[in-house]
């Protein structure tokens, strides 16, 4: 039990994910928060609200992360108001990166902004620790997104349709989740593009298996949620 | 925005002398919301502080004041402990907590154990703490802090309710308690349940004392977690009555009770639903006490009463204007 450290701040292990595609962008993340050896949280939801029409993936120190977003999508609020028209994804990505750079001592928080605006349409940031600011067609983060670089260099391309898009931002993250430990749970994506905001669910057990995963078998969900209990049988 | 174009306006000092200054404290810009000073009892309840940019541009005319915790002691402690010094033993609830969610509402449990390193302090300590009549918080870790800041931030809950005039809300007291446990950063060491039933609908939370939080459905915190969650994750299902969930929780309660060395004696439970609450405190006590003597206790010297006198403090307010609740 000692080595759970179950005092250790809450880190999300992650794998977050955000492309672009032809009219808007999806971003993606697993739903896993751990604490030491401990998953605290195996259903969070790392895609985080920040206007109608701008989401962050967080990553890193849950706290720091949760704090920085919530700062942010203050700021953005009142900027809205003073703007008069929705806030476009290069404005919530500097608010971010301020804060970041500002505080890159204190803070560990890896960050992807996604949305769409009518001046730009769908765009990427990704605001990685220490808080340098890069806009991409693509871009992944957390402790899982080391097992992605290769996978995304291989399958990523420009001008995809929204399904395509989200199946590939899905195949990702259920990769990730396969090989990272610090990942896992379920996969939430977000669609964001003119029409507005889709959010989906993928439920962890329905998704595609990897190479050397096996079916679960006797798994407490069905045994449980079978009709009455079986006698045992000697 | 607003706050920075001010401040760049009437400052004497160049953008990156005040970038500089700015870097070194936790989050610069917004200072007011920012400097946890425990004394200054004089300002007003954080929710007022949100949006009063005048105080906030009054403090761009002189060197913005050194706000956030310094942890220059917290550095020292550290040193000495590797120096050998034995850090003072406090008082830590090991404990179990447990929250759910059922049909109607929200039910918290705890255990009743509070540890002194490997001694039981109390044997029966209340660890689901008053926050707001429809609000409460479960509390797990340092005994003193859980009790500090519940009943700090359910202080500040009454003023805002006055203030306001309506009932409080649970992500109210959520946002509170994460505000200060991250600007103390962990060193509070307060992990709480936060559950309750406001205008919106039941709400459960957690908080970790490094100002992080989450909103599950059910949870468990404390040394005594993992016992409690397996059970929780093997019989919790949506929708459940509230002997059903009573149950439930006792069981994970016991589970850590049994299982953890952290967590003993007996079981309290507290069920909040829409406009009523019910606090069980000692629902269930599975940990009688085996030998007591059969000849009794007697205490020879009485302390006689010689005289009652009752002198009432405060004259009770009478509230002439109620307002109407907001429906949402």
């Amino acid at each position: 039990m000692m080595d759970l450290n179950l005092d250790a701040p809450h880190s999300m292990g992650t794998t977050i994910i955000g492309v672009t595609y032809n009219g808007g962008v999806v971003l993606g993340a697993d739903s896993r928060t751990s604490t030491g050896m401990y998953v605290a949280n195996r259903a969070s939801d790392k895609t985080t609200q920040l206007t109608d029409n701008v989401y962050v993936c967080r990553s890193g120190s849950a706290a720091d992360s949760q704090v920085v977003s919530d700062y942010v999508r203050y700021f953005l609020h009142q900027h809205t108001i003073q703007l008069g028209q929705p806030a476009t994804v290069k404005v919530s990505a500097n608010l971010i990166r301020m804060l970041a750079y500002n505080n890159k001592n204190m803070l560990q928080t890896g960050l992807i902004v996604g949305g769409w605006d009518k001046y730009e349409g769908g765009k990427i940031y990704g605001i990685p620790l220490g808080g340098t600011v890069v806009e991409q067609p693509f871009a992944i983060g957390g402790s899982g997104s080391s097992y992605l670089y290769g996978f995304f260099d291989q399958a990523w391309k420009e001008n995809m349709t929204k399904e395509e898009a989200e199946q590939l931002v899905v195949k990702a993250v259920s990769l990730a989740i396969a090989r990272d430990g610090a990942s896992g749970g379920v996969v939430r994506t977000v669609i964001i593009n003119s029409e507005g905001v889709t959010r989906n669910f993928y439920p962890g057990d329905k998704l595609q298996l990897w190479h050397e995963e096996l079916e679960p078998q006797n798994s407490l969900l069905d045994i449980l949620n079978a009709a009455g209990p079986e006698p045992m049988a000697i | 925005m607003d706050l920075l174009k001010v401040n760049w306006g009437r400052r004497k000092h160049s953008l990156f002398y005040y970038l500089f200054l700015a870097s070194k404290q936790l989050f610069p810009l917004d200072l007011y919301l920012f400097s946890p000073n425990p004394f200054r009892f004089d300002q007003p309840s954080s929710s007022s502080r949100l949006f009063d940019f005048g105080r906030m541009s009054q403090a761009g005319v002189d060197v913005p004041a050194k706000g956030g915790f310094s942890f220059d002691l917290c550095k020292r402690n550290d040193m000495l402990i590797q120096k050998g010094l034995k850090a003072p033993s406090f008082l830590k609830t090991g404990t179990t907590i447990v929250g759910l969610i059922f049909k109607d509402g929200v039910i918290l449990g705890a255990d009743t154990r509070a540890t002194e390193g490997p001694i039981v302090a109390d044997k029966n300590c209340e660890k689901i703490h008053y926050m707001a009549p429809n609000i409460y918080c479960c509390g797990a870790g340092t005994a003193a802090d859980t009790e500090a800041v519940t009943d700090m931030v359910s202080s500040q809950l009454r003023l805002h309710r006055y203030q306001t005039g309506r009932d409080s809300r649970v992500i109210t007291a959520l946002t509170l308690l994460k505000k200060h446990l991250f600007s103390y950063q962990g060193h509070v060491s307060a992990a709480l349940v936060l559950g309750g039933v406001d205008i919106t609908g039941p709400h459960l939370h957690t908080i970790y004392p490094h100002g992080s939080t989450d909103t599950l459905p059910f949870a468990t915190m404390g040394s005594g977690s993992l016992a409690a969650m397996s059970v929780f994750e093997a019989k919790y299902k949506e929708g459940l009555t509230r002997d059903e969930g009573i149950k439930l929780v006792a069981e994970a309660i016991c589970s850590g009770i049994f299982n953890d060395l952290g967590s003993g004696s007996n079981v309290d439970i507290c069920v909040i639903t829409k406009g009523h609450k019910e606090y069980l405190r000692n629902y269930m006590e599975p940990n009688p006490r085996t030998y007591v003597s059969s000849k009794g206790y007697s205490f020879t010297k009485k302390t006689e009463v010689l005289r009652t006198k009752i002198t009432p403090l405060m004259e009770r307010v009478e509230i002439t204007e109620v307002g109407e609740a907001m429906e949402e």
